[in-house]
């Protein structure tokens, strides 16, 4: 039995290397993307390949980084979530809305201890991400309007927080955790290499994580395999709110200071690292590694861009263009993956 | 019969390989016109890779390919198409949410000169071109609306009416009702008539006897026997078929065949006068443990509605389940299955996960009971195994992509994923459709081996063979509500098809 299986499985292999690589094709070209633009700014600026300016680019995506670990169960099923910046802003604002601000500040808040202050806004996130995840699964509405109207609840929420004003004091842990480093290293990056982690982990290992694979990979057969599609799409929102929030409150912690539209460019940062890293956006095939990957690749993009003497205008096309070339290669791996099934 | 016309198509010598694996061996096939030609193989025979080849669809081939006795390439299904060839697939290809006339005309709408669509006149040629099938619909409706059999037969009926030169039939009788078969045959006829050149698979081997002209029978990409269908039999094209003696594989099912005495074991479920909306009537019955419960109908009939509420996935209008004694209502197929009920859907691909290994597939409905947290894939894997070797699933390869199985093996996996730990309510649909000889049997055994074990079962199909190879007792569900059971008695084909 054995034997015959290992026997197969040479046949199988020894139907050559092409239809492998074309089948692997959706986690090689991001790489290669990457080694590529590594390797272009290298040789045009001098700058760019030391290690402090690694250590910059680490820094650079940790928020985004943060961010997209949730996003990438959510596009794993095959959904969306567009209100994963304004969750973040909403989440960020709220914990420095629960704690003391200096007297210059002018909003009406309500301090209170920073554990209670983290809690109460890490539940907001959960909260909204549930409200995210009951629109998408007890109402039916698609995931793609649900987060839409999320997107204008956050930042309403936001608004009506700040009323304009910006504040600057977050809890102690926050702030260590947002701009404090420990040993050279700053705590945002091992928050987020702990996070990719676990959420690896989780997508890897555990039965979660296969359960979102296969509501990802046919729906319909996960149904009919008697497994309980609406509970795990609304985890996976819930985990992409939650998700959200930490990257919100440590990226104010971050940038100094929490205010409106903080994180507008967040939304398209991350589903943009998910996508490039080459994780379907048809569900099921990607994973936590390819969202690693497709980090490098933009903050090696962004990075790269400031250190080569470029139009900062010209920066947003590029950005945009690389984008478009990610979301081509995605579609064309999937066909490609199908082709070598046939 | 044939003398002194000359073929239409001319195959000769095609030999075509997927990835050094042949599918077809030196196939010499010839087409007349005003001929009906059947075409019978067990899958992967090579009947639907040749079809494929005719139909411009597969284009990478070698031997020869005439028409009227021209050489000819197709480069694409355009350019088949082009020559005077259309294929009906397996598959329904319509678009349920256009009108019939849309559908009847797609493609080619006639328009104005403005290039504007002339409805009216689309929805009158269409109504008239139905007719002349035997279909009465209003043509302005929607298609998704109509019974499955309906849609196929407008389908055939598009291409059977586009001015096809040669038209091919891929199973086209599998979702039909017997009088929609005749109306079928009846087209098929009068077509042969104009000089229309037809070609019809099927694995029913009765309706091949009863309306083609001449049979070929392919085994292992070779055509194995050309034979005028007057002059063989059915048990002498599944010899050939399958290449052993068929006589006992496949029975015919015309005799009386004697169902057992009602058993008396205990009732796993009792459904107590379901409805569901225009698909079902008050349906009350009881399966028990250890036997296996046929029903039978027609396409359309509320089979594939009744299985889904037995499995939690479409809440019925009224009526109660009562499962082991315990009245539910089940709010998701998780909770069903927790209860012990599982389905097989009528559809392979509705409820496997091509793109994923095998052995994920056998274990992803029972990973509950073999993990808490934390996946156990060596534990994954040797359930896989066991299962494979007891199903023959072929290739015997656990790490091997669904999608990579033919469709028999790929139905023994459906099975497959319920068999480790076995449910109370095994809910089967349509267990061996589209399956070759041997598959069937081999379902058939495994299925008798669970009643064997005490799981209480339920076929449903719209096959009678199905019912009558499975069943200890049979329902006829006819229009969405019962109306026979067989027990305890003489049933035969004929018993069932007029009850229906």
């Amino acid at each position: 039995m054995a034997s015959s299986e290992t026997a197969f499985a040479e046949a199988h292999r020894a139907r050559g290397l092409a239809p492998f690589l074309r089948s692997q094709m959706r986690n090689i070209a991001p790489f290669l993307t990457l080694i590529f633009l590594s390797a272009f700014f290298a040789f045009a600026s001098p700058s760019f390949a030391t290690l402090d300016n690694l250590g910059n680019i680490l820094t650079q995506v940790s928020v985004t980084g943060i961010i997209a670990v949730g996003l990438t169960f959510v596009i794993l099923c095959a959904e969306i979530d567009l209100s994963i910046a304004s969750i973040a802003n909403v989440t960020g604002i709220a914990v420095a809305y629960f704690t003391l601000q200096e007297s210059y500040v002018n909003i009406a808040n309500i301090p209170l201890p920073g554990a209670v202050a983290i809690i109460l806004s890490i539940l907001l996130c959960a909260l909204l991400g549930l409200v995210n995840a009951l629109g998408l699964t007890v109402i039916g509405i698609p995931s793609f309007i649900m987060t839409l109207a999320m997107m204008q609840i956050a930042a309403g929420i936001s608004a009506l927080l700040v009323r304009g004003q910006i504040a600057y004091k977050v809890p102690s842990l926050i702030t260590t955790l947002g701009s404090g480093s420990i040993g050279g290293i700053p705590w945002i990056v091992i928050v987020a290499a702990i996070m990719l982690l676990g959420g690896h982990l989780v997508l890897t290992y555990t039965r979660f994580g296969r359960y979102v694979y296969m509501v990802g990979g046919n729906r319909e057969a996960a149904e009919y395999s008697g497994l309980n599609v609406k509970l795990i799409l609304g985890a996976v929102m819930v985990i992409s709110a939650v998700c959200s929030g930490i990257g919100g409150m440590l990226g104010v912690a971050h940038f100094g200071s929490a205010q409106q539209n903080e994180f507008d460019t967040y939304l398209l940062d991350s589903i943009a690292a998910v996508v490039v890293g080459g994780t379907s956006l048809f569900g099921g095939r990607g994973g936590i590694g390819n969202t690693i990957v497709g980090l490098f690749v933009l903050g090696v993009l962004n990075n790269g861009l400031d250190h080569v003497n470029i139009d900062s205008f010209l920066k947003i096309l590029i950005r945009g263009l690389i984008l478009l070339a990610a979301l081509i290669i995605n579609v064309y791996a999937q066909r490609l993956r199908e082709k070598a099934a046939e | 019969m044939s003398a002194g016309r000359s073929p239409i198509l001319e195959l000769q010598g095609i030999t075509k390989s997927f990835g050094g694996v042949e599918a077809l061996r030196g196939v010499d096939f010839a087409l007349l016109p005003g001929e009906i030609h059947g075409l019978v193989g067990e899958n992967g025979a090579g009947k639907s890779t040749l079809m494929k080849i005719i139909a411009g669809v597969h284009t990478e081939f070698s031997g020869r390919f005439l028409i009227d006795g021209k050489e000819t390439h197709f480069r694409s299904a355009r350019d088949a198409h082009a020559a005077g060839i259309a294929m009906v697939h397996q598959e329904l290809s319509v678009a349920p949410d256009l009108t019939v006339a849309e559908n009847v005309f797609l493609g080619n709408q006639p328009t104005n000169a403005l290039g504007l669509v002339q409805w009216r006149r689309m929805a009158r040629e269409a109504g008239e071109q139905l007719a002349r099938f035997g279909i009465d619909v209003d043509p302005m409706s929607r298609l998704g609306d109509l019974p499955i059999g309906l849609q196929q037969l407008i389908e055939i009926a598009r291409v059977l009416f586009s001015g096809a030169r040669i038209v091919i039939l891929d199973e086209p009788t599998s979702a039909l009702s017997p009088p929609e078969v005749e109306r079928l045959f009846t087209t098929l006829r009068r077509l042969r008539e104009d000089g229309t050149a037809i070609v019809f698979i099927s694995h029913f081997i009765e309706d091949i006897l009863l309306v083609s002209d001449t049979v070929t029978v392919f085994r292992n990409g070779r055509k194995v026997a050309e034979t005028a269908s007057a002059a063989t039999s059915k048990g002498a094209l599944i010899e050939a078929m399958i290449g052993r003696g068929g006589e006992a594989l496949e029975h015919s099912y015309t005799d009386d065949l004697m169902l057992p005495q009602p058993s008396d074991s205990t009732v796993v479920l009792k459904a107590d006068q379901l409805s569901l909306a225009r698909s079902l009537k008050d349906v009350s019955f009881e399966a028990r443990a250890g036997e296996v419960l046929g029903i039978y109908g027609f396409m359309g009939c509320g089979q594939q509605e009744l299985s889904r509420i037995l499995f939690g996935k479409l809440k019925p209008d009224g009526g109660t389940l009562v499962v082991d004694g315990t009245p539910k209502t089940f709010a998701s197929t998780a909770a069903a299955r927790r209860a012990g009920v599982a389905l097989v859907p009528e559809s392979r691909r509705d409820m496997l996960f091509h793109q994923e290994p095998v052995y994920k597939n056998i274990s992803i409905s029972i990973l509950d009971r073999i993990s808490s947290l934390l996946l156990k894939p060596t534990q994954e894997r040797d359930i896989a195994r066991r299962q494979v070797e007891q199903l023959q699933i072929r290739p015997p390869v656990v790490g091997l992509d669904l999608g990579m199985l033919s469709g028999g093996n790929q139905q023994k996996v459906a099975l497959a994923k319920w068999l480790t730990y076995p449910p109370r309510l095994l809910v089967l649909c349509e267990p061996t459709r589209g399956m070759d000889v041997g598959a069937k049997n081999d379902v058939i055994n495994i299925v008798r081996d669970l009643r064997a074990r005490g799981l209480a079962i339920i076929v449903l199909s719209t096959e009678p063979e199905t019912v009558l190879s499975l069943a200890d007792r049979i329902l006829v569900l006819k229009r969405g509500a019962l109306v026979r059971e067989f027990k305890n008695e003489p049933v035969s084909k004929d018993r069932l098809l007029e009850a229906a």
